[in-house]
């Protein structure tokens, strides 16, 4: 572990200071000969939110892709809790606990609020063997489904079918889904991807609340957001980390401002 | 009409329909009764199917297979001069025609969409030569079973299926069971999971389940249902023949399940009566009665979405948006 520790050091990687969740360690992809993703290395903390930032085409999917298992890296090593995890695929890992979210809404648009949540929550303790049981009397379940709606701010709304939700709501559902597996490290894929303001400040709002207990990884375009809920926020140009460090230092880093952000936007 | 009249009324149509068909026998000529219990054992095919196609949404066109093998393992298992014991041939067929879909289903389940298609085919297909072209099967004649099975257990003979009367009310309680069993496992833990997969399999392994276990669970329970089919329908007519494995079986229990309309138990079942009395009603005007059912398919997907099924629901529609107009 002192060995990973210092690689982590050598690539420039923000400075741990609370307990470490999900580590990754000098990630790389190559599709054919491009490198989408070169040496990455993060850390999620719990209690912290971590934003990925970066322009279109940086490496940014790649990287949550190989976080949640959909992907498998080319080299480097994932670490939950200090124990090698690179080995498994996106089902294991979010049976070990850590929760992903789609950039893409990726619900169950035919069922429920209640079902989509349900479903979620029913793979924590799947019971397949239970053949005439029905799935509606397992008490369990059915109250971690409700309590990931309410947490995810849709409380009112478990029998709404949700495809016919509004697109700010089909995004809160995605995340109640990922709440609903009870999963310790959140992976969440622009989340506020084409809301209006007032749903992103709602989702803000939400984001923060989110934090507490757990770790989560944010990968955002929206810059207002990402600065007012991040704790630590890497750039990533060209699939390699750029910088790496607490808001203040991205904001300030003439790097960061030259390579993304010197369109003027902050 | 809310849902819960809407369902109330689909249960008093279904009571009916059961009662309908236990009292066939009083009023039909045995000719009847004998095509009924006929499209009775096709839908259990075709809800066996259902499970797959309309509930887990895996379209397989190699269905006929876990049937066949079924009836094949009846003959086999019959001795020439001599009927063979219900209470080991049933489990034996069922049991046969569930590891052929357990193993087959370890290669295709690996495949999605058009190529699950083809490769459901082409086993489904490898089964058939064998019964067709190997000593095992009797070639394209096929094999009688010249003794229905015995149902004597412990010296006490509960039913004895080669009373007619009595064969056909064993084929409805063996519908009726069907139906429970797989009404119930729809609306468990598992069944709400292979719903889950139908609507979006990606989304269900980023929740943490091993969707490729489901769908195999799904495709072995739907061979041996198919089975259980298949073994009615050997003892039922007495003989079995290649053409029980062949594509044309596979592409008709796919469309007594379209006819009916897919992912609902009932619409497999009505799907079989559909399909049936029309093949009776167009083999008696022409010959070439395959052409238009044919048709009457095509006009189905087109004009019926949601098949037999879902005709009162869209019919109820058009009725009260004419009364919202008027």
């Amino acid at each position: 572990m002192a060995e990973a520790d210092t690689v982590i050091q050598m690539a420039g990687a923000a400075p741990v200071t609370g307990e470490a969740m999900l580590v990754a360690e000098r990630l790389t992809r190559r599709f054919g000969g491009l490198a989408a993703n070169q040496d990455v290395c993060l850390t999620l903390e719990r209690g912290k939110l971590h934003a990925l930032l970066g322009p279109n085409g940086a490496g940014k999917s790649t990287c949550i892709n190989m976080l949640s298992g959909d992907l498998p890296p080319s080299e480097g090593r994932i670490l939950l809790g200090g124990k090698d995890i690179t080995g498994l695929g996106a089902a294991q890992r979010s049976r070990i606990g850590i929760g992903r979210s789609y950039q893409r809404t990726n619900i169950f648009p035919q069922f429920s609020v209640l079902e989509n949540c349900r479903l979620a929550a029913q793979s924590r303790n799947p019971r397949p063997w239970k053949l005439f049981t029905d799935a509606m009397h397992l008490f369990d379940t059915l109250e971690r489904a409700r309590a990931a709606i309410l947490e995810a701010g849709l409380g009112g709304r478990e029998e709404r079918i949700a495809g016919t939700m509004s697109h700010g709501e089909q995004r809160q559902l995605e995340i109640a889904m990922v709440l609903a597996t009870d999963a310790r490290v959140l992976l969440l894929d622009e989340p506020l991807a084409g809301m209006g303001s007032d749903e992103s400040a709602q989702m803000v709002e939400l984001l923060r609340g989110l934090k507490e207990n757990r770790a989560i990884l944010l990968v955002e375009h929206d810059m207002d957001a990402v600065f007012a809920v991040a704790d630590t926020i890497t750039v990533m140009v060209n699939g390699v980390v750029l910088e790496s460090g607490p808001p203040e230092q991205i904001r300030n880093s003439a790097d960061v401002q030259t390579a993304y952000l010197g369109d003027g936007h902050v | 009409m809310n849902p819960t009249t809407q369902s109330r009324v689909a249960m008093i149509f279904k009571l009916a329909v059961l009662a309908g068909v236990i009292a066939f026998p009083v009023f039909g000529s045995a000719f009847y009764t004998e095509m009924v219990a006929k499209v009775l054992v096709l839908a259990i095919f075709a809800m066996s199917l259902d499970l797959l196609v309309g509930f887990t949404g895996l379209v397989s066109l190699g269905h006929a297979a876990y049937f066949g093998i079924a009836a094949y393992a009846v003959a086999l298992a019959t001795p020439k001069y001599d009927p063979a014991n219900l209470w080991v041939v049933f489990p034996l067929a069922v049991l046969a025609a569930a590891l052929a879909a357990f193993f087959i289903g370890l290669f295709v389940l690996r495949t999605k969409g058009i190529y699950f298609i083809m490769v459901t085919l082409a086993f489904a297909q490898m089964a058939y030569y064998i019964f067709h072209d190997t000593p095992l099967g009797g070639g394209s004649d096929g094999i009688y079973v010249n003794f229905k099975p015995d149902a004597t257990i412990a010296g006490w003979t509960p039913f004895d299926l080669n009373e007619p009367l009595q064969l056909y009310y064993i084929v409805v309680l063996a519908l009726v069971a069907v139906f429970a069993f797989l009404s119930l496992v729809l609306r468990s833990p598992f069944g709400r999971v292979l719903v889950g997969i139908r609507s979006n399999e990606h989304r269900m392994q980023s929740l943490g389940y091993a969707t490729f276990r489901y769908k195999l669970a799904a495709f072995t329970l739907a061979g041996a249902l198919a089975g259980v089919a298949g073994f009615l329908y050997a003892v039922l007519f007495g003989f079995v023949t290649p053409e029980y494995l062949s594509w044309h079986q596979s592409g008709n229990v796919l469309m007594m399940v379209i006819l009916g309309g897919m992912g609902n138990l009932g619409g497999a079942v009505l799907g079989a009566f559909a399909f049936i009395g029309l093949q009776e009603l167009f083999s008696d005007w022409t010959k070439h009665w395959q052409l238009l059912m044919g048709g009457v398919i095509v006009a189905a997907v087109l004009f019926m979405p949601g098949g037999l099924s879902a005709l009162p629901r869209r019919i109820l529609k058009v009725v009260n948006g004419e009364r919202g107009n008027g």
